[in-house]
């Protein structure tokens, strides 16, 4: 099969790798039709997080049809076209059992830290991913979902990591009605957040970034009103001018470990790998959240220290909150929004880029050509 | 402004809201949202086992020593190998995830499995290249100019430096490299010359 394949940092390409096998009765075979590349494939690909091994296959946003599945496999039959959530998950360990999906205890031999993530490195469990023809994908009676009919598959493909995380965000912010919300990062994750904080009764959404593009799409497509942080002297002033004093009362952290803002932490983090992250926008979530507030944190971290302002945290009484999201636990509503029309994830998509021309996509994306939003792969 | 118990500001009109932004407070209720609260006990995975079955072929595969035992499920993608696989299994069955050195020798894993991989394809029918690779070419008819300038983006303060910082470590350590083997390999006498 033909598959994306990491040769080291900023470096990939496409090339012949053997088909995936069943190898365990629940086990499935997907044919991938669509997949995407993710802010944090960006991670993977800067060389950020640890245990990247070269030949992987990236990817964690897809969908496909099953072509082959185990023996144990109920749920699901060959020639069904489902949407397969980023997370592998058993669904019966003690964290799973709790709907804790993407903290599962049974699929990752690497680490105890973090459940299993296709395409995304040893450290999330060594699974190639869907940048592929095909995709091993385990646990098929508890991950993948049939696409209902009428759905877009576009949309079921943003279902699978990016809008369902922005989703979660905005749970994990415990919005109350009124509330003023501030997001960083007009990436995806952002955009979807943004648009989640409204449809959980937020009466101000404030999105922060530097790229004039992604504050238009925040505007059109999340309602936003926007802050380019490149334009103003001090974010965090700013962000208390607008907000009477107080600080917004919920803010969503969507930007991640290779934040801009501050050289010094740039440098250190994102170049030198001697942090987790560039921790600039954890601090300024910290900063400028309110007393009493809630920081939901939606950013791909590395495991290594960063350093982060917590004792302002802890001075503010401010709840933090975050995780991997439990893709899963969050289709049906989102199923519901969008048969309601209330959403339509597949507006963030701005580039379409065949398999084979993966590399050129990465390139684009990772440099912020072009007004990129978010890429899409067409595999069949 | 003075500090009193209101908010500060004017109070939004639901109503507006509801008429802008469509599904405004669908999910005004913390109680029906799903996933909310974070725990759900019982939750319904549709898993039919207690313990799902092993997978078998672990014998050799490394494994945090933070789990007991080996997964019931686990990643087959790239076994370790080589130089790089030592690197990495010494991190996995010496260091806890607490320890900073397990993550710290799994950096240094993946660069030397970089650079051997790189080099070992000089010597394949496909060897690496940097052009296509990189993706370079996806410049071309994605507007590189006009994304870029004029446009106020604070990366590009950083991006001259870039280059310096990713390569410069790789030039300073080759230059030590090369001090070494000739300190241990050529006699004193000929060393400067």
């Amino acid at each position: 099969m033909k598959a994306m394949t990491y040769r080291g940092p900023y470096k990939l390409r496409v090339e012949e790798k053997p088909d995936p096998k069943i190898q365990h009765p629940n086990d499935a075979i997907v044919r991938v039709e669509l997949a995407a590349i993710c802010g944090s494939d960006l991670h993977l690909y800067h060389g950020m997080l640890p245990d990247t091994r070269v030949g992987h296959t990236f990817g964690h946003e897809f969908i496909g049809r099953v072509e082959q599945v185990g023996s144990s496999v109920q749920h699901l039959k060959v020639g069904d076209r489902v949407m397969v959530p980023f997370n592998i998950y058993c669904g019966s360990c003690f964290f799973c059992a709790r709907g804790l999906f993407s903290n599962c205890h049974n699929v990752n031999a690497n680490a105890t830290a973090v459940g299993g993530i296709y395409g995304y490195s040893h450290t999330a469990g060594g699974y190639d991913g869907g940048q592929a023809e095909l995709v091993r994908v385990p646990f098929a009676d508890v991950g993948p979902a049939v696409i209902p009919d009428g759905v877009d598959p576009e949309d079921a493909l943003l279902l699978t990591d990016a809008f369902s995380t922005g989703y979660f965000g905005a749970q994990l912010a415990d919005i109350v009605e009124g509330d003023t919300a501030v997001v960083f990062g007009a990436g995806p994750i952002g955009l979807a957040a943004a648009r989640s904080c409204w449809l959980m009764g937020a009466g101000r959404v404030i999105v922060v970034d530097y790229l004039d593009y992604r504050l238009r799409k925040a505007e059109e497509f999340a309602y936003a009103e926007t802050i380019n942080f490149g334009q103003v002297n001090d974010i965090v002033l700013e962000l208390k001018k607008q907000t009477g004093g107080l600080g917004a009362d919920v803010v969503v952290e969507a930007v991640g470990a290779e934040a801009d803002g501050h050289i010094m932490q740039h440098v250190t983090s994102a170049k030198l790998k001697l942090q987790g992250g560039s921790p600039v926008a954890l601090n300024w979530a910290i900063d400028s959240v309110r007393k009493g507030g809630t920081i939901s944190v939606m950013g791909a971290y590395g495991p290594l220290f960063s350093a982060v302002k917590f004792g302002d945290a802890m001075n503010k009484g401010v709840t933090m909150r975050m995780n991997q999201a439990p893709v899963k636990r969050q289709w049906p509503r989102l199923l519901e929004h969008i048969a309601a029309g209330h959403i339509k994830p597949s507006e963030m998509i701005t580039h379409r880029i065949p398999l084979e021309h993966i590399a050129e996509g990465y390139h684009i994306f990772s440099s912020k050509l072009d007004d990129i939003i978010k890429p899409v792969i067409t595999v069949a | 402004m003075p500090y009193t118990a209101d908010k500060p500001g004017s109070t939004p009109d639901p109503e507006a809201l509801r008429a802008r932004i469509p599904g405004w407070g669908a999910d005004l209720d913390p109680s029906d949202r799903p996933a909310f609260p974070r725990e759900q006990p019982g939750i319904e995975t549709g898993a039919h086992w207690e313990l799902p079955a092993q997978q078998s072929g672990a014998s050799g595969r490394e494994r945090s020593i933070e789990h007991e035992r080996i997964t019931p499920v686990f990643g087959t993608a790239q076994p370790l190998h080589g130089i790089s696989g030592r690197i990495r299994r010494f991190a996995y069955e010496r260091f806890s995830e607490g320890q900073t050195a397990h993550w710290l020798l799994l950096v240094a894993g993946d660069r030397v499995d970089a650079v051997t991989a790189h080099v070992t394809s000089l010597f394949s029918k496909r060897p690496d290249d940097p052009i296509t690779e990189s993706g370079v070419a996806g410049e071309i008819a994605h507007r590189p100019i006009a994304s870029r300038v004029g446009r106020g983006r604070i990366d590009l303060k950083h991006a001259w430096m870039d280059p310096i910082l990713v390569i410069g470590p790789w030039v300073v350590a080759s230059v030590l490299a090369i001090k070494l083997v000739r300190a241990v390999f050529l006699p004193a006498s000929k060393r400067g010359k």
